[in-house]
């Protein structure tokens, strides 16, 4: 693993709010990970932890408080010429949490597909720039005859296949997929995650997955990284994070999400995360640290050896 | 034991300019005294129309009741004026809606909203009903009850909202409490919460809960027994376990295969193919068809009926016929019929040699 090329490095990422002032929100506090080619990392956490936040600003929708997001090496929030912001925008797209709001109504499925590909000049003729949305619309499972309709004539399912032909239109490296699902059914949900599952082998994407809904994770990520409060508490493969989470708010989380297994519902016994039961003294350093290869998590010296002892 | 509420062969539609919604299409359940009873379905099966129909929501100008009765205490409160229905909701029968964020008033003290259904039912002086407001947000788990009473809605965060929103619907003892996806706007932390306090809740005061979902997990979690509703109809009923370990009916199948469970990863997930119905124009014979890898020719010609699988479990799919061909369920739902140790008879899909059965056809 530890020969895998870094697509992005986050290196202390901080996004305030109102920076300065009495309400000041550390939405995202000194976050730092790397996204490795060709995987599927998974962002999850509780409304309000930072994680739509974290994938918003590496994509430059805010701009950083601190800290720096390097992409192939290239830091995303440094300066940057016109064409250079365009260049980079096109290897980086966005999937969107509701389907009903991201689709602008008032225009063709053609049109909302072909938006990044008229932007980056990707098309040269007409035609072509219809047969490159033919193509991605066949793609994500929709007819050619969808590309003259409107947004509104859509199912959910549908509509966020299209959010994904759009993402796809100009043939990005690197998706972040923010809550992609969480606004379809159950039985669409499958079907959408199917279809993320399988353009990824096809194109060799990289995705940073945010979600709630943690068997979705689980199941679609490697990688898996939780967040509370603005920090990331715990990184680490999916399994291994399943099979031996070490934070306690990772614990309580897990310990959370009803199984659709009556048997073992009833036995189950729910943890709850109180984060002054780490009783840290006072500028006790906590920190990121590597317990095993692969998983870390943030705590202090003490915890640290802790863990490593768990974890033998 | 006893029924609380029987529910006969509901027929609703909306009328909306695109014409005749049957958005409810002979529906049956009975409910019995302390159960939980889940309603599970996707968006558009009708679980939230047939519970609001059970407390008469629904709105008067385009609504429909074209037949059927809801049945209790003996009164069929399809036909109940309005001025009697009032002493129903919210008394006997009350509810708990999805969104706290917007089912309290914004302009009202936390207080007063848990009084008003004290005062108009139950003749409390306001200075009793105050009090039994602060038990109440006691017993919902809020600190501070007596401070906390004099608040208003924005300064609760969702999970404290929900609170009172169940405080509120508590506060009369209701012997049916209608919770419709009461933890789908929460976090999965507070949804435990909720979902503990509910259970708890339930045992103190002995009521019946029909709990709207469409989360399995949480299903798994609060439910004695599982209807499964598709296209305006129940299309399974039984108990949670015999839902989750032996699921009779193929859409129920897609449901449970279609969730990763903490073991699946590598293998594609199955998914339902295609889209729910329109309501507008209903299919002809057995709604969930033409997404049913299993169709046979005459699920495309009349409905299935109802087959007894247990005296406790049924479900409507021709599959069940005794001239049906066997099938082979999804894997994972294999797995859990596996791992079913129940006394269900699992020979109800027995295939009986050659048969009269009309188009029957192997299933993948």
């Amino acid at each position: 693993m530890a020969q895998r090329e870094k697509l992005l490095e986050i290196k202390n990422l901080k996004q305030y709010f109102n920076e300065g002032k009495v309400n000041e929100v550390k939405a995202v506090d000194n976050v730092s990970f790397d996204i490795f080619k060709g995987e599927v990392m998974g962002l999850v956490g509780e409304s309000g932890c930072g994680k739509s936040t974290t994938g918003r600003t590496i994509i430059r929708l805010y701009d950083a408080t601190g800290g720096e997001v390097l992409y192939d090496g290239v830091n995303v929030h440094g300066k940057k010429s016109k064409k250079q912001l365009k260049d980079f925008n096109r290897k980086m797209q966005m999937i969107f949490q509701d389907p009903y709001a991201s689709l602008n109504p008032r225009l063709k499925i053609a049109d909302v597909i072909a938006e990044g590909i008229d932007i980056h000049g990707l098309a040269k003729t007409k035609q072509e720039r219809m047969e490159q949305v033919y193509e991605l619309l066949e793609t994500v499972g929709l007819n050619r005859e969808h590309a003259n309709r409107y947004p509104h004539e859509f199912s959910g399912g549908q509509r966020q296949r299209i959010g994904i032909a759009r993402a796809l239109a100009v043939q990005p490296e690197f998706i972040i997929a923010d809550e992609p699902i969480s606004a379809l059914d159950v039985s669409i949900q499958a079907q959408v995650v199917n279809l993320m599952k399988k353009l990824q082998k096809e194109k060799n994407l990289t995705y940073l997955f945010i979600a709630h809904d943690l068997s979705m994770v689980k199941y679609i990520s490697d990688r898996i990284g939780v967040m509370y409060f603005g920090k990331m508490v715990e990184l680490a493969p999916a399994d291994e994070l399943y099979k031996n989470p070490l934070h306690p708010y990772t614990q309580s989380l897990l310990s959370a999400i009803p199984a659709p297994d009556p048997i073992s519902e009833r036995t189950r016994k729910r943890k709850s995360y109180d984060p002054a039961s780490h009783n840290y003294e006072p500028n006790e350093p906590v920190e990121f640290r590597e317990v095993t290869p692969g998983h870390f998590v943030l705590c202090s010296e003490k915890e640290f050896k802790q863990f490593k002892v768990q974890s033998k | 034991m006893e029924k609380v509420l029987q529910v006969k062969d509901l027929k609703i539609s909306f009328h909306t300019f695109s014409g005749e919604v049957q958005a409810i299409r002979g529906v049956n359940f009975d409910l019995y005294n302390g159960e939980t009873l889940a309603i599970v379905g996707e968006s558009g099966s009708g679980k939230s129309v047939t519970t609001k129909s059970i407390m008469r929501l629904l709105p008067e100008h385009n609504s429909e009741i074209k037949s059927g009765e809801i049945l209790f205490e003996g009164k069929d409160l399809t036909k109940l004026k309005d001025k009697e229905m009032q002493k129903i909701r919210g008394k006997d029968i009350s509810m708990i809606f999805q969104d706290p964020m917007t089912s309290l008033n914004p302009t009202m003290k936390i207080g007063k909203q848990i009084m008003e259904p004290l005062i108009k039912h139950q003749n409390m002086s306001r200075h009793a009903a105050k009090e039994r407001a602060v038990d109440l947000l006691k017993l919902v788990g809020i600190p501070k009850a007596e401070i906390r009473v004099d608040q208003y809605p924005h300064q609760f965060s969702g999970g404290m909202r929900q609170r009172v929103v169940i405080a509120i619907a508590l506060a009369c003892n209701p012997k049916i409490l209608i919770a419709d996806e009461p933890t789908t706007a929460l976090d999965v932390t507070i949804q435990a919460q909720i979902l503990e306090l509910m259970k708890d809740l339930q045992k103190k005061i002995d009521t019946s809960i029909i709990f709207i979902t469409h989360d399995l997990g949480v299903v798994a979690n609060v439910a004695d027994r599982v209807a499964v509703m598709y296209g305006g109809k129940i299309v399974e009923i039984g108990t949670a376990d015999e839902i989750f370990y032996n699921p009779q009916h193929p859409y129920t199948w897609g449901l449970i295969s279609s969730m990763p469970d903490m073991d699946t990863h590598d293998e594609e997930l199955f998914s339902i193919p295609g889209t729910p119905p329109d309501l507008l124009d209903p299919p002809k014979g057995d709604a969930f068809a033409p997404r049913n890898p299993f169709v046979m020719k005459i699920d495309l010609e009349q409905e299935p009926p109802f087959f007894k699988v247990s005296d406790t479990h049924y479900a409507a799919t021709w599959l069940l016929h005794p001239d049906a061909p066997k099938v082979n369920p999804p894997e994972a739902v294999k797995r859990r019929q596996n791992q079913f140790a129940g006394n269900a008879p699992t020979a109800t899909l027995e295939k009986t040699g050659q048969s009269q059965f009309p188009g029957k056809k192997e299933g993948k």
